[in-house]
């Protein structure tokens, strides 16, 4: 029982982050139809940024938020300014590897500057454990849900009543017919980049808080693709629902089955999945069978 | 698109069938069979290994273009295919005691088989889903190398040395000869690739891999069958990749899983897209390119070395960071690749003094 609690604690975290991960991905997906394999980089980017406001700048944790997010929110605008912009109209295959690209300079500007030493950073979230039915549960684990949960839901309400979240979901839904209503495309475009900065800074930070500052939390971001793939590519609920399974499917294994089966069987899962409900749980079903 | 030189009618099918219309290509093409004869008498053993692994690359991104290139199934399954190429052939041939050459084909068939396996989610999915698919064929071959269930590849050593390759009383020699002897293998089966895969695409199969790219609707629609279209693209490209992959076994003598990661993968894909999608000549300029950039930028690093420490103490992060901006830097400003921008030279001089 208590395994299975501590599963359960360990499997939302990490579902949670992966959660936030998909999010920006399938934001991008959404509204500009790139698949980005760059999402894990910009976690990456965005827990060093991060990393250097609070330690290597020392300023207090509130005003360090503030420019992590600033700052992610320009990468997210630059990239798609200088990268993907002049990509609009290419084909599938130069999409892809132009954001695979992307992640290759991503990781090595921040391996340039850094090093590839891992970096401790002072914890955030507090170190205590709680006691939950027997099981011993680190306090920071519970509370990566919380604030996971906080901004997920900060994002599908933002999409759901807010004016620019309509807008977004108006060009993901259709971009001319939303042009013909005046809204700016570009603009939608921008901010959606934008916004997959920001929500990987914000797991890029969780993750480093649980684990340390290094160069694999770019490795954790390939997991975004089973998530997207299982709740649907196009589906915010789907990342969600995506993640939570997917973390706690790989905590599973890796508690009664076996440490190093956990790394495969995401990616034995998506094949699966693939061929059998190519769209996922939540994904809308565009058929284009062949 | 194509264009046809002034003074060149074709008045027989024969005739418009040839790769080569003009003097002019043949002589390019003489001097290209000049220089790969010519290279192993000016180079010196440091920069014939380097020769042996472009010859390799070439091989592999041929294959991988036959795919991504002419058939337009993307796949990020490179370096799968590649370990699968170098395990079966060195298991057959060191473990099972096959002659090489025999076990180096039954690699190629293997792979063949393995890929037109993992090409089956293709017959569902399309562009990004396919190429997401492949990403996990990737992880999976990957996984299953490393963890070695049984201890059936590597004897639980994670890596197997190579025997020295040899045939038919041939064996390759030391180390004054080993990268020359290589060579001259090397160059003939990449040029045998090479033609192979030029003259498949002026067959019924090669055309139809293209119809599928272009729009796959309606090469159905003209009778072109979809499911063995796609899937003998998968068997033959992953055939090459095969061959690439076996050679690298008996080349470098020892394998390992290192050598076929994601890493390798893209390393392949940035070849075709630098050298040119649908190309073959492409594929041979981009594994070219591929190859020495790194190559260039640690020399060019070494050279400077007193004057921007800064490169040579972060080499491998500034050959992945001019890596990467070179693939977005292609895919921006010319899609098509070195291929198109040689075109674009010959085109210049063709039309000159004229603008088009």
């Amino acid at each position: 029982m208590s395994t299975f609690v501590s599963v359960l604690a360990y499997g939302l975290a990490d579902g949670a982050i992966l959660a936030l991960a998909a999010l920006g991905f399938v934001l991008i997906y959404k509204a500009t139809s790139v698949i980005n394999f760059a999402q894990g980089e910009f976690l990456l980017v965005g827990a060093y940024m991060f990393y250097t406001a609070f330690v290597v700048m020392g300023l207090p944790l509130l005003v360090a938020v503030v420019v992590g997010v600033v700052v992610a929110t320009l990468i997210g605008v630059l990239v798609e300014r200088l990268i993907l912009r002049p990509m609009i109209g290419e084909s599938a295959i130069s999409i892809i590897m132009v954001t695979i690209g992307l992640s290759s300079l991503l990781r090595a500007l921040v391996q340039m500057f850094y090093g590839t030493n891992p970096r401790s950073m002072p914890a955030i979230l507090p170190r205590g454990s709680v006691d939950i039915l027997g099981a011993t549960v680190p306090l920071n684990r519970l509370l990566v849900i919380l604030v996971a949960a906080v901004v997920l839901t900060a994002f599908t309400l933002f999409f759901r009543k807010s004016r620019h979240g309509i807008a977004m979901r108006a060009v993901a839904d259709d971009q001319q017919a939303a042009m013909t209503q005046g809204i700016s495309v570009r603009r939608i475009f921008a901010m959606s980049w934008a916004l997959a900065g920001v929500s990987a800074l914000i797991a890029g930070v969780l993750l480093a808080d649980i684990s340390t500052v290094d160069q694999n939390i770019a490795a954790f971001g390939l997991l975004v693709f089973p998530v997207v793939i299982l709740g649907g590519l196009d589906s915010v609920p789907g990342t969600i629902v995506g993640g939570m399974i997917m973390g706690l499917l790989i905590q599973a294994t890796g508690t009664y089955w076996e440490a190093g089966l956990a790394t495969v069987v995401p990616y034995i899962v998506l094949v699966l999945i693939l061929l059998v409900k190519p769209y996922g749980l939540f994904g809308e079903t565009r058929i284009e069978r062949v | 698109m194509a264009m046809t030189a002034t003074g060149v009618h074709h008045r027989s099918y024969t005739s418009e069938l040839k790769l080569r219309a003009t003097r002019a290509e043949y002589v390019r093409l003489a001097l290209m069979g000049v220089l790969l004869v010519v290279l192993p008498f000016v180079l010196d053993n440091y920069w014939m290994s380097i020769a042996n692994t472009i010859l390799i690359a070439v091989i592999g991104a041929v294959g991988l273009n036959i795919l991504v290139g002419y058939t337009g199934q993307i796949s990020l399954g490179q370096g799968g295919f590649l370990a699968v190429g170098a395990y079966t052939s060195v298991i057959l041939s060191d473990r099972m005691g096959m002659p090489t050459p025999l076990a180096i084909a039954f690699a190629v068939i293997m792979t063949a088989v393995v890929g037109t396996f993992f090409g089956l989610p293709g017959l569902r999915l399309k562009g990004l889903y396919l190429a997401i698919a492949t990403l996990a064929s990737q992880q999976i071959i990957e996984f299953l190398i490393r963890r070695d269930i049984g201890d059936f590849l590597t004897g639980g050593l994670g890596y197997i040395n190579v025997e020295r390759f040899g045939f038919l009383g041939f064996q390759v020699g030391g180390r004054d000869v080993f990268e020359r002897q290589w060579y001259v293998i090397l160059a003939i089966l990449a040029v045998l690739s090479v033609m192979a895969a030029r003259n498949l695409f002026r067959t019924g199969l090669g055309r139809s891999f293209m119809a599928v790219r272009d729009q796959d609707i309606a090469a159905e629609a003209i009778g072109v069958n979809l499911t063995r279209a796609k899937l003998t693209a998968f068997a033959v490209s992953s055939g090459f990749v095969g061959l690439a992959g076996a050679l690298t076994a008996h080349y470098s003598e020892v394998v390992s899983w290192e050598k076929f990661t994601l890493q390798v993968s893209i390393t392949y894909l940035a070849m075709i897209i630098v050298g040119g999608l649908g190309s073959i000549a492409g594929s041979v300029y981009g594994a070219i390119f591929i190859t020495l950039l790194p190559v260039v930028i640690r020399n060019v690093a070494n050279a400077f070395e007193s004057a921007v420490p800064f490169l040579s103490n972060q080499l491998p992060a500034v050959q992945n960071a001019i890596f990467g901006l070179v693939i977005i830097l292609f895919l921006i400003i010319e899609p098509r690749g070195l291929n198109r921008l040689w075109e674009r030279i010959k085109e210049y001089f063709r039309f000159w003094p004229f603008r088009y």
